[in-house]
């Protein structure tokens, strides 16, 4: 009788990227990463780099677009070490052209 | 110019953010920061039985003081140990600042000798962790761990220092100054307009208040709002005695253990305005048919909480006192007899039943004569179970921080060691702690620590010998199948306490219960009271895990 969050199905969703600013140091991706698997959101790719005089670090999410976006985008804002959130269409180029390093 | 070792250093950061008391146990990886501890005239060190108890002394001190309180704890074991009470904090927005010690920089990873990742482990039940791996770091990591658990929302924060860290030497210059909380965000005041606007032309609305509310200390402002607006106000458990129980407007508490009427005025509401409260299932039951006729204003000083649970027509994101401050002006002044005589006769054909409650020797009397002994300064704690709703419902709240209990978490072991705190940030009062022969034996070395530091702390233990809320849950959900739930034999607890140098007396063996208890709370000291209560006494009214609050069992 308890309420218990569905999985949910991901296909039919469409999917979006989502651009991170964060500080850059180790335990941050860890944070992040934390965020989504402990509401059992799929991360369907991740990207990082370092940018600026590597203060900062630059974090592309792939992820499926469903009700609890909103939600997910709003706790990564509560986090400490993210500076900045953007939300961007599928058809973003970032990991378009990465396919071909997975072939 | 002055050289000191981290450990010397984080003192000195403690002592200037004006901390005096720390609740801890020593172990190995933070020895050289109790070395450094031993040097300071300012701050008391009140040395736990168990790590879990002393973060929840600081918890307790937390949640008199609202700052950030201190524990500490060593590495490995030590620090599992915090973790409950660190989750606790969390899920109640308890401001605290965990220290634990860590196995050296170059060790971490090895599997070194009481090595666990606590950085890692805490990150979800903290509202930030640090892991320091420079002695450098410290003077911006320490304010900004107590400014991060003070603003905004707050929460429990942890700083994990590898024993090197706090060895090494450093040349300090300045001290940082100390943290501050941030400023809260700019308040939308067109939402705020419009909010007022729906307050003045509702027909039914009801006031929810939550704990945001005594965090954020406006409960002045809350129930000027309820008078101004003629708004019928219910609590969360997290914001009893925000309003007065005995304040005509007030329809006490809502959801799983609510009185009936309460749950019915909320499903008849055609406004619902939220103050910092976040839609917890144990007090809206079923979602979607909670409060099925409203809209919903909602004010949370953390966005992510507005819309998470239900979506609201108006979200304000501020800080609560602020929020209502600026809405007041703009609030009519409204009498809205039609509704409250309405309300009203829904209180009086279906009352908080509470039997037997002039009898000291039931559950309800006792929580009654308690309350008779005692003044509004005191402060009620309570364990997690039936006896913390009981109290819930019956005791006579009538200001913020009169009542901690363990909410969003419900950790059995929190009362006594909460109580510890409650008194150690306030020796004057007198701190009763309600608890339960389950949950007492869950933190119950920390009648030690109690004794240690002779605080006026009365610790109610109603006795079933079982742990009641789950018999009851069998007895109702499960087929009476009772299992796992009842102890197989008594527990002497008036020979425990005595144990532990702690007075204590039985009320079953007193001829006037009510004189003998009066009289034990209100002698200086600690005491334990032993009251045996029946076991077939369960919580009522009860809404089913997961049934609407409407569809009530009992009461």
């Amino acid at each position: 009788m308890e309420h218990v969050a569905e999985p949910l199905q991901q296909a039919g969703f469409s999917k979006v990227i989502l651009e991170l600013e964060v500080n850059n140091h180790a335990g941050v991706m860890s944070h992040i990463c934390g965020l989504f698997a402990r509401r059992a959101f799929n991360m369907e790719g991740i990207l990082c780099m370092p940018i600026g005089d590597s203060g900062r670090s630059r974090i592309w999410l792939l992820v499926f677009e469903d009700q609890r976006l909103e939600q997910m985008i709003r706790q990564l804002e509560k986090l400490v070490d993210v500076v900045a959130v953007a939300r961007h269409g599928a058809d973003h180029a970032v990991f378009e052209r990465l396919e071909e390093f997975f072939r | 110019m002055s050289q000191m070792t981290g450990a010397q250093l984080i003192v000195r950061l403690l002592e200037r953010q004006g901390v005096r008391t720390i609740a801890g146990v020593p172990g190995g990886a933070i020895l050289p920061l109790y070395d450094a501890l031993s040097g300071s005239e300012l701050i008391h060190h009140v040395l736990a039985r168990h790590e879990q108890g002393a973060g929840f002394i600081a918890q307790g001190m937390s949640r008199i003081s609202g700052r950030p309180e201190v524990c500490f704890a060593s590495s490995g074991p030590g620090a599992t140990n915090l973790v409950t009470a660190i989750a606790d904090a969390k899920l109640d927005s308890i401001p605290m600042v965990a220290i634990t010690g860590q196995v050296p920089l170059s060790m971490i990873g090895t599997d070194a000798f009481q090595e666990v990742d606590i950085y890692g482990m805490s990150i979800p039940i903290t509202k930030h962790n640090f892991l320091v791996r420079h002695v450098s770091e410290l003077p911006t990591v320490i304010p900004e761990a107590f400014r991060i658990a003070m603003s905004g929302r707050p929460g429990p924060v942890l700083v994990d220092i590898p024993k090197d860290v706090q060895t090494a030497v450093i040349d300090v210059e300045d001290l940082p100054e100390p943290a501050r909380p941030a400023a809260a965000a700019v308040i939308d005041l067109g939402a705020v307009e419009i909010a007022a606007k729906m307050i003045n032309e509702a027909e039914q609305p009801v006031l929810y208040l939550g704990g945001g509310v005594v965090h954020s200390g406006a409960a002045h402002q809350a129930v000027t709002l309820a008078e101004q607006g003629g708004l019928p106000t219910t609590m969360t458990l997290m914001a009893l005695g925000a309003m007065p129980t005995d304040h005509p407007l007030s329809i006490g508490m809502l959801g799983m253990h609510g009185a009936r009427y309460t749950n019915f005025v909320l499903q008849e509401a055609d406004l619902l305005i939220c103050v910092g409260a976040r839609f917890d299932d144990r007090a809206i039951g079923k979602t979607a048919e909670f409060c099925p006729k409203a809209k919903i204003i909602h004010i949370d000083i953390d966005p992510s909480e507005l819309h998470k649970i239900k979506t609201a027509h108006v979200a304000i994101a501020g800080d609560v006192a602020t929020v209502l401050d600026a809405l007041l002006p703009r609030v009519k002044v409204m009498l809205r007899k039609r509704w409250l005589s309405h309300v009203e006769g829904l209180r009086s054909r279906f009352p908080l039943q509470m039997p037997d409650r002039e009898n000291p020797r039931s559950h309800y009397g006792l929580i009654h004569a308690v309350a008779e002994a005692l003044d509004d300064d005191a402060v009620i704690t309570t364990d997690v179970g039936q006896h913390q709703m009981w109290v819930a419902q019956a005791y006579p709240f009538r200001r913020s921080r009169q009542w901690l209990t363990s909410g969003g978490l419900g950790t059995m072991g929190f009362g006594m060691p909460v109580a510890i705190g409650a008194a150690l940030a306030d020796r004057e009062r007198t701190v009763v702690c309600f608890s339960g022969d389950g949950s007492l034996q869950m933190n119950i070395q920390e009648l030690g620590t109690l004794a240690d530091e002779n605080l006026n702390v009365k610790i109610v233990l109603m006795n079933n010998n079982s742990l009641g809320l789950v018999y009851q849950q069998q007895k109702l959900f499960y087929g009476k199948r009772t299992y796992a739930s009842k102890y197989a034999r008594h527990t002497d607890f008036i020979r425990i306490a005595e144990g532990f140098g702690i007075p204590a007396m039985d009320l079953d063996a007193h001829e006037d219960p009510r004189a003998a208890l009066a009289e034990a709370l209100n002698a200086p000291g600690p005491c334990l009271i032993h009251a045996s209560i029946d076991r077939e006494e369960f919580v009522y009214p009860m809404v089913a895990p997961g049934a609407a609050n409407t569809e009530m069992i009992g009461g």
